[in-house]
Order: structure tokens, then C-alpha cells, then sequence
């Protein structure tokens, strides 16, 4: 490998004056030096390049060859193609899988932005006991989703649990919860709206709270009321901000498993099935390692498909 | 001469008889201590059964000196673990407990378990009062697999009966339904959604609920796969029948929101006493007698599953407890099971209420007849369905995919849809499944 890319002369000045270190023969020595450190140094990324080959790279190629497999945990293993990947395309339950993730994505992400927004805006201004608000609005964040899953499924029984008793004591009529097909992606949203809001308006008030006050001054001299300030002066400068909470709630919304497991395993029969219950069962209920690997390859192209539409609107905004 | 032999034999015999009786106190005295100082590590599932084997640990360790590191797990998690730690070669447990109506196929296909029947044979290992053909013949049928190898050995088998509210039967002036017809129209007489009493609950959310519709179709004396596993019966006449039966009782007799209920939300229906009937396990008794918990301790009552139209069964679902093949303290391991297994402690489980002893001789225990823990209507109950027992669930490898397609189709039905329809469409989805577990 060679360092003199430059064709820069070397040696003496034509001036005659005496030798010295030219421009070019700094800027060369430099890239020298680089090249040695390059070289001397190297070893000291071997570990964490071992590492994430290790705990990345493998488990993902290894994912991969598994998925063109017909792989029973107790049986033998058949090499079979792109097998599982056709299947995938006739397979209703995982069409409707699918589907049903990103419903419950969409309105797991629209819900707690907006709310989480309004929250931000509000936690902004100045008003008695606004600390003790905000440490009250932030704690379902703060709680196991695990523990937290256990108390609304408490909470949604039809018959015993407190929902439908508040319901029934204002004069409304009680509802199924999660014990109905209709309801149920609608309350898990709900669970998970409640308990993420709090990320989004914390990452929004970080926003608002960077903001200039000079164009509210200058809004406020031009006679503009609290919505036009929002509308063209907050909302266009915290738009990065909300843009990172909504990659971010993508992101979490369709790998959400915990709350869904245990708040309804997903049923009624198969209405709150997303993707992640539906690889979750076809990996260790059904042990049919194969498809379940090809499912996860389908999943993850998704999430990246998502991130990267929501990364480039993020970029182009930015570039605007 | 004859006399000075025989005078001469005797004395031999006189002086050899110290030593003989020694040599046979040692083959009767078996010897407990033979694994002293080993330790072993048994995953359980979470249920009485395990309650039952951790609180008396202590006495296992004091009798066979070897230290025991035990933890419960709840099925759902544990199931899965356990298949895929012996699939990986190196379990981090010596005995595994798990239900034979859910893996005993797959832990067969992988031959992950030890073959017992060698040290159920070897009087070194196995003490002379095991007596393994005190096993019910359904339990050692559970426990057999069907290249005849015993992989495990059983440890509890959950006969199913109908728990009812006596009060509400009394104060309607109804007695205990003799069939399910019976039953679905005692049902309808007790449910009042106005008044927020119900007729009947039983499993409604997928993949559990299966074993209730097997329940209704046992009384069609028909299971819902040929013995030979390789065909299904899931859309005949009999099996849409208690698809009808399964819809009507669920969906016209049960609260609301029972399509997403499991055992716990029907115990926790039926123990607040706006329930008329509960379908289930009778493992899960203790609970519905605690004041702490019930409300209606004093009007439990215990009926044994009642007939269908051409016969009278009782499903059946047995629980067992096996070894690693790669366990590296199995003798110890055997110890632990053969314990776990004796009749004391099938006796200690059936007085906690953890459900049915596979062992016959439980059920002639003369302290179990005069005091039963539960009173004598739930050990009668218990013994009668004890005699007319039959498996709940098929012996077929993909049984988790099977539960959760039928299960799927009896949750549509609760929701209105037609079950013959439904039966169709599930036995169609699983039959390759099915066809395809066969070949490999």
C-alpha cells in the first residue's frame, strides 16, 4: 500500500531556501503516521469486532441458514430452500399476524405521540406542583411491564375487575376488554399508550425546553395567538424531536411482546396474534425452529423497512 | 448314621443362621444412603404437585443424604425449556417433571429421557415397597411409550369433574345433572345474565379449552385421533356434536368474556359465587374450600363428570417425572423419583388436594377413607372418576399445534360460528400438520 497518492515533489524548494518540512510533507507524514496507527492498533478492535460477531453477526446468519430448514427441535434437520419463506405467503395466520402488528403499531405510535406532545407542551409551562405532575405522569414508564400487564388484566375482567364496575357506576355499560375480538387490540393499545406516553413527552419537553424565546417575542409583537405560535413556531422546531420519539416508539410498538403475552397470550382465539406471539408459539410451542426463523428474517426486514422510512423523513426535514 | 447327619446338617445350620439372616436383612434393609453427598437439580412445574414435592424435600434429603436444588415454573415457560435443554444435549436439570398429554411424544422422538425400566428391575436402586404394579393400568399406559420404553414415571394423574354451588341448586331446587343434556338444561335453569348469575364456565381461551370439548366428546365414546395416531376424528358426527354441546354451554349459559378465560379466571368466577357448575381439574380444589379466597367454602360440591349420549368417561391428564439422558447423577436422580412417586408421598399429594394418585392402593389407605381432606363426597367423586378415567388429549408429537388449531375453532364458536363448519376447516388446517409429523 502506498502513501504518496499526492504526486506532491519531494526534497528541496525551487527557491533555493533551505530544506524544511513543505506543506505536502507534513500532510504526508501525517497520512503515514495514520497508516502506522492503523496498522499498530488494529488489535485493539479485534475483541469488540469478536463480540459483536459473536452476538450479532452469528445469531443472525445462523437465523438465516436455520430458515431455509426444516428444523424440528426433535427430529432431524432437511435442508428445503425457500420453503418457509412461500409458505409464509400462504400462511392466513401470518398474513393476518401481519396485519393485526401493524394495526396495533400504527395506533400504538399515533396515541402516544399526540398525547405525549400535549403532555410536553403542557409540562412546559409554569404551574403549582408541576414536579410532582411530571414525576406522576412519567412513573407507568417507570414500572415492569410484566407486573404492570398482570394488574390490567386484573383490571379487565367482565365481571370482578374495577374497569367495568367504575363503567357501570356512572351509568355506562360495562365492556369486554381483552375478552372480546373487537376490543381487544383497542385496549392493549390503550395499556401501552398509558404506559409510554411518558417517553414521548419527556423526549418533547427536552425539545421545548432548547427552544429560543426571541420568535415567541417576535410572534407575540405580530399579535399571533397560543395555536399559531404552536403551529408555526413549536411544532416545526421540536419536529426532529417528535420524529426521534416516533422511530423510537416504531420501533418498541412492533416488538411488543411482554404486555401482550401476558395481558392475552394472543387471543380471543387469535385477535391480538402480532408477529412476535406468532414466531414466539411457532419456535417454542410448536418447536418448528425453521419457520419460525423465517418469520424472524420477514419481521426484522419490516422494522428496518419502517425505521429507514421514518429515519429519511427525519433526513429530509433536516435538509428543508 | 442317618440321625449323626442330620444332627450334624443341623448344626451347621444353627451355626450358619446369624450370617444368613444378616445377608438377608441387608437385601431387605435397601439402602437409601447410596448416592450420599450428590446433588441434583429438579425442574418443576408450578402446580400443587410440586408444592407438594418441596415441602417435603427435607425428608428427602435426610433419608438419602443428597442435596436437592429444586425450582417451579409456570407451564407455559417451562414446557419449552425443558425441550430445549435436553434438545441442546446439556440440561442444567437431573429430573424434569412435565405433563405426558403435552411432550411425551417429543421427549420421545429426541430419546432425551432415560429408559427406567432397567432400574425399576435392579433391586440396588429401586426399594422393595415401590411396587410399580400398584400404578393404575392408565398410568402406566401414559408412561409407556410405544416402542415400550418407560421414559418416566408417573406422578399424578388430574382426573376432570364438575364442581357445583349446592346453594344455588338448593335455592332452584335442582339436583346434579347424570348427562350433559342434563347438564346444559340445569344451566339454562340457573342462568339469570340479569341478575348476574350464570349456568356453567369452563375453559374458553384457545389451546386450553380443547380438553374441555374432549371431555363432552369422550361421552361419544370416541377420542379425537385413531390409536395408531394417524388419523383424524375431529369432524365426525360425534365430534361435531360436542362442538354443539361445547357452543351451547359456553355461549348461552357462561358469563361474558369467557372466550378469554383460562382455569384461574373460572376458579376465580366460581369461587365469588354467581357460577352455577365448573368444568375442570380436580386439582384445583384447595383454593375454592380457603375462606381467604371463596366465598362460597360452604356450598362447594363435587360431581363426577357426567354421561354422554353412548358412554361414561372421565378425561384424564397425567403428570410424570423423568431423567436426562445426559444427566450426570442419575442414579441420585432415580432416587428422587422413585421418592417423589412412593405411596406416602402420592398419599401427601392427594391429602393436599394436588389432584389424583396414579397409585391404586391410595385409595384403600385406611386414614385417607376415615378423614378425607376434602370431605367424603370429593374423595367419592374422586374415586369414581379415578375408575372410568380415559385419556383427554391425543398422543400425537405436534399436540400444541392440534390445541391451538381446535382451540382456535371452539373460541369461533363461542363466538356464533357453526361448529361443523369449523371442525371442517380445523381438521383440514391440521391434518398436514399432522401427516408431516409422521414422516419426520
Amino acid at each position: 500500500m502506498s502513501a504518496t497518492t499526492t504526486g506532491a515533489p519531494q526534497g528541496p524548494t525551487t527557491s533555493g531556501a533551505p530544506e524544511g518540512p513543505t506543506a505536502s510533507g507534513v500532510l504526508l507524514a501525517v497520512r503515514r503516521r495514520r497508516h502506522t496507527y492503523v496498522r499498530r492498533y488494529w488489535v485493539f478492535a479485534v475483541p469488540a469486532a469478536l463480540v459483536v460477531a459473536a452476538v450479532i453477526v452469528f445469531p443472525w446468519l445462523f437465523t438465516l441458514v436455520m430458515s431455509v430448514h426444516d428444523w424440528k427441535v426433535s427430529g432431524n434437520v432437511y435442508y428445503v430452500g425457500l420453503t418457509n419463506y412461500a409458505h409464509l405467503l400462504h400462511d392466513d395466520r401470518f398474513l393476518w399476524a401481519v396485519a393485526r402488528t401493524l394495526y396495533f403499531t400504527t395506533a400504538a405510535v399515533v396515541l402516544p405521540v399526540l398525547i405525549g406532545i400535549w403532555a410536553a407542551v403542557c409540562f412546559a409551562r409554569q404551574f403549582p406542583l408541576r414536579g410532582a405532575a411530571r414525576t406522576a405522569f412519567i412513573l407507568p414508564m417507570m414500572a415492569t411491564p410484566v407486573a404492570i400487564a398482570l394488574v390490567w388484566t386484573m383490571m379487565f375482567h367482565p365481571q370482578l375487575g374495577v374497569l367495568n364496575y367504575l363503567l357501570t357506576s356512572v351509568g355506562l355499560p360495562p365492556s369486554s376488554w381483552v375478552y372480546s375480538s373487537t376490543t381487544v387490540i383497542p385496549t392493549l393499545v390503550m395499556v401501552e399508550t398509558w404506559q409510554w406516553t411518558p417517553l414521548v413527552m419527556l423526549i418533547v419537553l427536552g425539545g421545548i425546553s432548547s427552544l429560543p424565546i426571541d420568535p415567541y417575542e417576535a410572534a407575540e409583537i405580530d399579535g399571533a395567538n397560543g395555536w399559531q405560535m404552536f403551529r408555526y413556531i413549536t411544532l416545526p422546531l421540536i419536529w426532529p424531536f417528535i420524529v426521534v420519539a416516533a422511530v423510537m416508539r416504531v420501533i418498541d410498538a412492533l416488538k411488543a411482546f411482554d404486555t401482550i403475552f401476558v395481558i392475552t397470550n394472543g387471543g380471543p382465539g387469535t385477535s391480538s396474534e402480532t408477529i412476535n406471539m406468532l414466531l414466539y408459539q411457532t419456535a417454542f410451542g410448536y418447536y418448528d425452529l425453521g419457520y419460525a426463523s423465517a418469520m424472524v428474517l420477514v419481521f426484522f426486514v419490516l422494522i428496518m423497512l419502517l425505521s429507514l422510512v421514518l429515519l429519511h423523513t427525519r433526513q429530509q426535514e433536516l435538509t428543508l | 448314621m442317618i440321625r449323626r447327619r442330620t444332627l450334624l446338617a443341623a448344626s451347621t445350620a444353627l451355626l450358619a443362621a446369624p450370617a444368613i439372616v444378616r445377608r438377608a436383612g441387608a437385601q431387605s434393609a435397601f439402602d437409601w444412603q447410596q448416592c450420599k453427598g450428590q446433588t441434583i437439580t429438579v425442574s418443576l412445574t408450578l402446580n400443587p404437585r410440586a408444592d407438594n414435592l418441596q415441602a417435603h424435600e427435607k425428608e428427602f434429603e435426610a433419608l438419602t443424604g443428597i442435596k436437592v436444588l429444586s425450582e417451579q415454573m409456570p407451564e407455559q415457560q417451562q414446557r419449552p425449556k425443558m425441550v430445549m435443554e435436553l434438545a441442546s444435549g446439556n440440561p442444567s436439570f437431573d429430573v424434569t417433571h412435565f405433563s405426558l398429554h403435552v411432550s411425551k411424544r417429543v421427549v420421545a422422538e429426541g430419546h432425551w429421557l432415560e429408559d427406567l425400566r432397567p432400574y425399576l428391575a435392579n433391586p440396588k436402586l429401586t426399594a422393595p415397597d415401590y411396587d410399580w404394579a400398584d400404578m393404575s393400568a392408565g398410568a402406566l399406559r401414559a408412561a409407556t411409550q410405544s416402542d415400550g420404553r418407560v421414559d418416566s414415571l408417573p406422578i399424578e394423574t388430574d382426573v376432570w369433574l364438575v364442581y357445583y354451588n349446592k346453594q344455588i341448586f338448593a335455592e332452584r331446587g335442582l339436583s346434579f345433572p347424570k348427562t350433559f343434556d342434563e347438564m346444559l338444561a340445569t344451566a339454562r335453569k340457573i342462568n339469570d345474565p340479569g341478575k348476574g348469575m350464570y349456568g356453567f364456565i369452563a375453559r374458553g381461551v384457545k389451546n386450553a379449552n380443547v380438553p374441555v370439548w374432549t371431555s363432552l366428546l369422550l361421552g361419544q365414546d370416541q377420542e379425537t385421533v385413531t390409536p395408531d395416531g394417524k388419523t383424524l376424528l375431529t369432524d365426525t358426527p360425534q365430534a361435531v356434536w360436542a362442538g354443539e354441546m361445547y357452543k351451547s354451554l359456553l355461549r348461552d349459559t357462561a358469563p361474558p368474556g369467557v372466550v378469554g378465560f383460562n382455569w384461574n379466571e373460572c376458579q376465580t368466577s366460581f369461587m365469588q359465587g354467581k357460577v352455577g357448575m365448573w368444568m375442570d381439574g380436580v386439582g384445583f380444589t384447595p383454593p375454592l374450600l380457603d375462606p381467604k379466597v371463596s366465598k362460597i367454602v360452604d356450598h362447594v360440591g363435587f360431581g363426577l363428570m357426567p354421561a354422554g349420549p353412548k358412554a361414561h368417561y372421565c378425561p384424564v391428564f397425567t403428570d410424570a417425572v423423568g431423567i436426562p439422558v445426559k444427566s450426570k447423577a442419575k442414579d441420585a436422580a432415580y432416587l428422587y423419583c422413585q421418592w417423589a412417586t412412593s405411596k406416602q408421598m402420592e398419599l401427601n399429594m392427594v391429602n393436599l388436594g394436588g389432584g389424583a394418585s396414579p397409585r391404586m392402593s391410595t385409595y384403600s389407605d385406611p386414614t385417607l377413607m376415615k378423614k378425607s381432606p376434602f370431605g367424603q363426597e370429593w374423595l367419592a367423586t374422586l374415586l369414581a372418576s379415578v375408575k372410568i378415567a380415559r385419556a383427554g388429549l391425543p398422543e400425537i408429537v405436534p399436540v400444541t399445534e392440534f390445541r391451538d388449531v381446535f382451540g382456535i375453532a371452539l373460541t369461533n364458536m363461542i363466538g356464533g360460528a357453526d361448529p361443523a363448519t369449523e371442525l371442517k376447516k380445523a381438521t383440514e388446517t391440521f391434518k398436514p400438520i399432522l401427516e408431516k409429523s409422521l414422516k419426520t
